[in-house]
């Protein structure tokens, strides 16, 4: 297993798709107003070497108390402009598009949380942050310190992508079977 | 006083499905790792295992949605079916929501507006059946796997596609649903029944399978989806198929795709006494 720890760097370039990697260090949870808000507002953190996760996390008195992945689908097309901006890292649940995997080439990478984990993210993470409060609980940038989250990579920045490998094999069993 | 010990109960019920995984599944769930070959699925059990330790012992939801709520309740002959049980169980779900707590999911269907408290208009959904004890069980249901469900109205000759239909439903589904699933298979009945037989089917036990449910799992397995879409020997913890008489013109087949936080749980309810 690869230990990681914010911000990345060129580190990142040498992981493939199917690899185990331990992150540490700080993340930022943003689901899709929040990148609309990003977008217009310019990103509130420093996004170089930054890790963003499709999270919208139950939060209670300072404290997190749920952060399972959100379906990172919904921001195929959000998320160019944090690559460009230096993001190096997102992590989330189902994998993204191509035009997703296209832009994190030779430049960042995707990492998959296991869903509906909620308790065992809850477990390795402290608060330390809020942007974009007044967007709700929910859709609010939270700054996170995480410790040993652990993740598989999903999509890689040479344009390996786990999830297409694992749909095309299984449309060539089901023609198989039926 | 029944009311208040409607709500108790409902309140108790809900909380034990959120937290803690029934022990048939549990089991099921530990045959499924321990034949896993795949390294990227074995790390994912890890983490599902580890989420399962730690949400007992923080006492927190296994997951963050908490889904949306379906009781099924039995009825003692010498309780009457009064609108008192509907109050009571509406009531320990609002409770619940600040206890437990639990996530507000139920929103009109057209504007979206959230009702707050995970009620609202025919939600929850509540079965109600004789029996011979007093009882409440919750199923709070996730929406991820629910979106994933199917129904399909097929031609009496065409019972040879059932199987295919099922598997193909996970094909459409892949890692969407969070894998590894329960699938809730309804067969016969009639169009609204049959999704009401395929729910049903997820209240049975899923450590073991008949000749039928397996070849159907066995087949779903094949496809190689694994936990979370990444790959892997398992898709399918188990197939559960519960069977309904039908037209004789018809062959309605529904699946309900459970993920891998199959929550139920049952909590009997006292019944004061009145003399």
């Amino acid at each position: 297993m690869t230990e990681l720890k914010t911000p990345l760097g060129d580190e990142i370039l040498s992981l493939r798709a199917g690899d185990r990697v331990s992150l540490s260090g700080t993340i930022y949870t943003a689901r899709d107003e929040a990148h609309m808000r990003m977008m217009e507002e310019g990103i509130p953190f420093n996004p170089e070497g930054a890790v963003i996760y499709h999270c919208g996390p139950v939060v209670k008195d300072s404290k997190i108390v749920a952060a399972g992945p959100t379906t990172s689908a919904r921001m195929n097309d959000l998320s160019g402009f944090l690559i460009d901006a230096g993001v190096r890292g997102l992590i989330g649940k189902g994998g993204m598009g191509e035009n997703l995997l296209n832009q994190i080439r030779g430049r960042a990478v995707y990492l998959a949380f296991t869903g509906g984990c909620a308790a065992l993210a809850a477990s390795r993470m402290t608060l330390k942050g809020v942007y974009f409060e007044d967007l709700g609980m929910a859709e609010a940038v939270w700054e996170i310190s995480v410790e040993n989250l652990p993740l598989t990579v999903g999509m890689d920045s040479a344009g390996g992508d786990l999830y297409q490998k694992v749909r095309d094999n299984a449309r060539d069993n089901y023609e198989r079977m039926f | 006083m029944l009311i208040e010990n409607i709500s108790r109960a409902t309140e108790k019920a809900i909380r034990e499905a959120e937290i803690h995984l029934p022990g048939d599944f549990m089991r099921a769930l530990e045959k499924t790792i321990a034949k896993e070959t795949s390294p990227v699925a074995k790390a994912e059990y890890e983490n599902i295992l580890e989420n399962i330790i730690q949400a007992g012992r923080l006492e927190v939801p296994i997951c963050q949605d908490t889904g949306l709520h379906i009781f099924f309740v039995t009825l003692p002959p010498e309780i009457p079916l009064t609108s008192e049980i509907y109050e009571g169980i509406y009531e320990g779900v609002r409770r619940a929501n600040k206890s437990v707590p639990l996530r507000p999911n139920a929103v009109d269907p057209i504007t979206r507006k959230n009702s707050g408290d995970n009620t609202g208009v025919n939600v929850p959904a509540v079965h109600i059946r004789p029996g011979e004890k007093f009882t409440i069980t919750a199923m709070p249901k996730g929406g991820g796997s629910e979106n994933m469900s199917r129904l399909a109205m097929f031609l009496p000759s065409e019972t040879g596609r059932i199987k295919s239909f099922v598997v193909e439903t996970m094909l459409i589904a892949g890692g969407r649903p969070c894998p590894p699933v329960v699938l809730g298979v309804g067969i016969g009945s009639t169009f609204d029944g049959v999704c009401s037989l395929a729910k049903e089917a997820l209240l049975e036990p899923v450590d073991s399978m008949d000749e039928f449910e397996q070849e159907i799992c066995d087949a779903v397995n094949e496809l190689g989806i694994g936990p979370m879409g990444l790959g892997g020997d398992t898709t399918c913890i188990a197939v559960k198929v519960k069977k309904g008489h039908c037209h004789t013109a018809s062959l309605p087949v529904a699946v309900n795709v459970q993920c891998w936080a199959c929550r139920h749980a049952t909590v009997e309810v006292e019944v004061p006494c009145n003399d």
